[in-house]
């Protein structure tokens, strides 16, 4: 996934006005990313005794998640902290994935990170080998016990266990309206032929409005959402296994298989029939940012906007997600496969990795790994959050699409698979990737300079 | 910034005492060009850039007011057909974090201040005794001092890192105060020690011969003529730091985090706050904005330090 990074300040170096100090009225609170109730303060603590008492002790934690997502996890550990007395010292930046390299190179690593890319972790463990401590036996037995085994695979380098998942996304989504569905007669699309005749046939009932609308800019990160839509469309032309041997390499980036379901994408999002409602010409899903594209869908200028569940949290504060169709309402439904029993899922998710074998920190990890965590994680989150583990209680989940998202994850029908390009190295995961990306929709650059630009930006080694 | 050479405005002050009837070539230039630049066209030219520079600023204004549908659907130049302004975005900047957004303020004080004070002093140190004392080596060292500002800050991060946590002092005020005072040091040795070099020579040596030495002259004869000059260093330095967000995240931690760091983190872990950083940004303005207008006068003066009169 990467999310949307922003190197140096964009803003703050503008020039003169006064107007400050202002004690503000009331806020109605920030969009959907409300903090929900606190934990329970009081929380039993009897389930917390196979930890240990921790009084005195402190953990670091270094994560990419900030305010105000952040307050929710913090509040997720507070009956940890209160029944273990350890105090963990929480730290979120959006420079992380800079920032961490730097700390691990001089030598004040954190007690714990989480780390959103397996790729980041299998290139930390080659290099700093001595500095990331891999799972303590007690975690890999939650990890093991919790998590299906390709989640434990995803954070293992060499078949150690470094890292436990933490969240989960899920990214195979469609979002659109449903009252605009009712109307016009749609129905949500059960395989990717009724994906394409639901295009074509919205491209002609409304010469205004264009089906899909789309945006990939992201800061410096331009381009990844781009890359998500030919990994979900590799899943569902040239299947799982294919997928696999492309994200590890074992087939050339450029390989013939991968050039169809990149047409597959272009016959999408490179038509100009088809996008990009309400936004422009073609070039324009170049320049619109990511998190305002699925707008037009409230306007009537499109109807479809390929998303992650955590794209929630960009509609307006008045948007409501919900199924049953209502006006100035958004839902999302699964991105279908080649066939009803064809189900790829894409997603991501965060990887809680140690540097340090402390008990404390030992402890820490194990409740991470556990239920009971995910389960006051739960609690305390608005939207745009769900667990992999399967002891996870989904009905605390507030957000639907949440609920949607666990269930799909956890019905064995369908095939989950990790985001591709947070797999790969960071040289194309994280550079080539993204930017060959843009150029092909930006700069329509060919279908096969691009598969081959990326080829030749993968590693050597 | 530039230094302006001494020698043409001395020479006309010398000049000026001498006939004063006669007006030198340097006032006949400078009067010309004050008729130059007051003619009513300049004065509007003046205007126009003023204001389009401005309308950036306000254009921010305006929206950090704004509420994020208003923000998406139109521009801020439209806000005042439907007019709909509220401070909500501002409640959530100074109070939607779990840090008090003072405790970030206080943060960038007390960042700020030592680490505009310590170079300034070491500066001044160091600056007079490359101008003013005489010991071996002393132009090797200077060059030295001088191409140390072609060093870039980024390069020094890690090494600088390493050696603050091999020594145990990561992650308190004092590595960030340090690391601020290192990268400040060269170019603030260099300005001082320029400023000082045209203080004219008979001044300092006049005062030796009273029988001044080092301590006294540099605190009696040379600290007032340098005034503006500290200044003028005081503000770009305060300027600099306040608006430093590289080094506060490479050497700070989260009890250290000045405003940079929470307003570079408003946005949100997925960037769904993007509509807080106007308001964000303005509230991380006003500080060095007082700053500058409250020694502005300073600012003009030590630019044009060069025309110190002996």
């Amino acid at each position: 996934m990467r999310s949307v990074r922003t190197r140096g300040l964009v803003v703050a170096t503008t020039g003169a006005a006064l107007a400050l100090t202002l004690v503000g009225c009331s806020s109605d609170g920030d969009d959907n990313s409300s903090d929900g109730d606190s934990p329970a303060a009081s929380a039993d603590c009897a389930d917390y005794t196979q930890y240990g008492d921790l009084k005195g002790k402190s953990i670091s934690v270094y994560t990419s998640i900030v305010e105000p997502e952040a307050k929710q996890q913090t509040d997720s550990y507070k009956p940890f902290e209160e029944c273990t007395g350890a105090t963990i010292k929480y730290e979120g930046s959006r420079e992380f994935e800079a920032q961490l390299p730097v700390r691990l190179k001089a030598g004040n690593p954190p007690d714990i990170a989480y780390v959103p890319q397996p790729g980041f972790l299998k290139s930390m463990v080659a290099d700093y080998p001595n500095v990331v401590v891999p799972a303590p036996q007690e975690t890999v037995d939650n990890a093991k016990k919790y998590y299906s085994e390709e989640w434990v695979n995803y954070g293992s380098v060499d078949g150690k266990l470094y890292a436990t998942p933490l969240g989960a996304n899920v990214k195979s989504f469609v979002w659109y309206s449903p009252q605009a569905f009712e109307d016009n007669g749609y129905t949500v699309p059960k395989t990717w032929d009724d994906l394409t005749t639901l295009t074509a046939k919205i491209a002609a009932d409304h010469p205004d409005a264009k089906p899909w609308c789309a945006g990939i800019e992201s800061g410096d990160a331009t381009g990844w959402p781009a890359t998500d839509w030919l990994e979900d469309v590799v899943l569902r032309t040239a299947g799982p296994d294919v997928y696999d041997q492309w994200v590890n390499h074992e087939i050339p980036f450029n390989d013939p298989q991968i050039l169809t379901a990149l047409q597959a994408v272009g016959s999408i999002l490179k038509n100009p029939a088809d996008v990009n409602g309400g936004l422009g010409e073609v070039a324009s899903i170049a320049t619109t940012p990511w998190n305002e594209a699925g707008n037009p869908i409230l306007d009537g200028a499109c109807f479809l906007h390929r998303a992650a569940n955590f794209y929630q949290a960009n509609w307006d504060e008045d948007v409501k997600v919900q199924e049953a169709p209502t006006d100035n309402g958004v839902y999302a439904f699964y991105l279908p496969g080649k066939s009803e029993s064809d189900k790829p899922l894409l997603g991501g998710g965060e990887f809680v990795t140690g540097f340090s074998d402390r008990p404390e920190v030992a402890a820490f990890r194990t409740f991470l790994a556990s239920p009971q965590w995910a389960n006051e994680k739960a609690k305390v989150t608005g939207q745009g959050w769900f667990s992999a583990n399967s002891g996870f209680d989904s009905s605390l989940l507030k957000s639907p699409i949440d609920q949607l998202s666990f269930k799909l994850l956890t019905d064995p029908s369908y095939t989950f698979r990790f985001d591709g390009s947070d797999q790969m190295p960071g040289a194309v995961g994280a550079d080539a990737f993204w930017k060959q990306m843009t150029a092909w929709i930006g700069e329509d650059q060919a279908d096969q300079t691009t598969l081959d630009n990326i080829e030749k930006a993968w590693p050597a080694s | 910034m530039t230094v302006i050479p001494p020698t043409d405005l001395l020479d006309s002050q010398v000049g000026d005492s001498r006939k004063e009837s006669k007006l030198s070539r340097a006032d006949k230039r400078a009067i010309a060009v004050k008729g130059r630049l007051s003619s009513p066209w300049a004065s509007a030219l003046a205007i126009v850039i003023a204001l389009l520079w401005t309308i950036p600023t306000l254009g921010l204004l305006v929206t950090s007011f704004r509420p994020r549908s208003d923000i998406r659907r139109s521009g801020w130049w439209t806000a005042w057909q439907d007019p709909n302004f509220s401070f909500d975005n501002y409640t959530e900047v100074l109070f939607g974090s779990s840090t008090k957004l003072s405790t970030y303020f206080i943060n960038s004080l007390v960042i700020t201040l030592p680490a505009v004070v310590i170079p300034i002093s070491l500066a001044l140190l160091a600056a007079y005794a490359f101008a003013w004392i005489d010991f071996k080596g002393r132009n090797i060292l200077f060059v030295a001092v001088f191409a140390l500002q072609v060093v870039p800050i980024q390069v020094t991060m890690i090494p600088l890192l390493t050696q603050y946590n091999r020594s145990g002092v990561s992650g308190t005020f004092w590595v960030i105060w340090l690391s601020h005072s290192i990268f400040a040091l060269p170019l603030a040795i260099y300005l001082l020690h320029n400023f000082m070099k045209q203080i004219p020579r008979e001044l300092v040596e006049a005062a030796r011969v009273d029988g001044a030495g080092h301590v006294k002259i540099f605190f009696r004869v040379l600290l007032p003529l340098l005034t503006p000059a500290i200044a003028s260093f005081a503000i770009f330095q305060f300027l600099w730091v306040w608006n430093d967000l590289l080094v506060a995240l490479v050497f700070g931690a989260p009890d250290t985090a000045p405003l940079t760091v929470r307003v570079a983190e408003l946005a949100g872990t997925r960037g769904s706050q993007w509509h807080l950083l106007s308001a964000g940004a303005f509230v991380a303005m006003v500080v060095p904005l007082i700053v500058f207008l409250a020694l502005q006068r300073y600012f003009v003066r030590g630019l044009l330090a060069g025309s110190v009169k002996g």
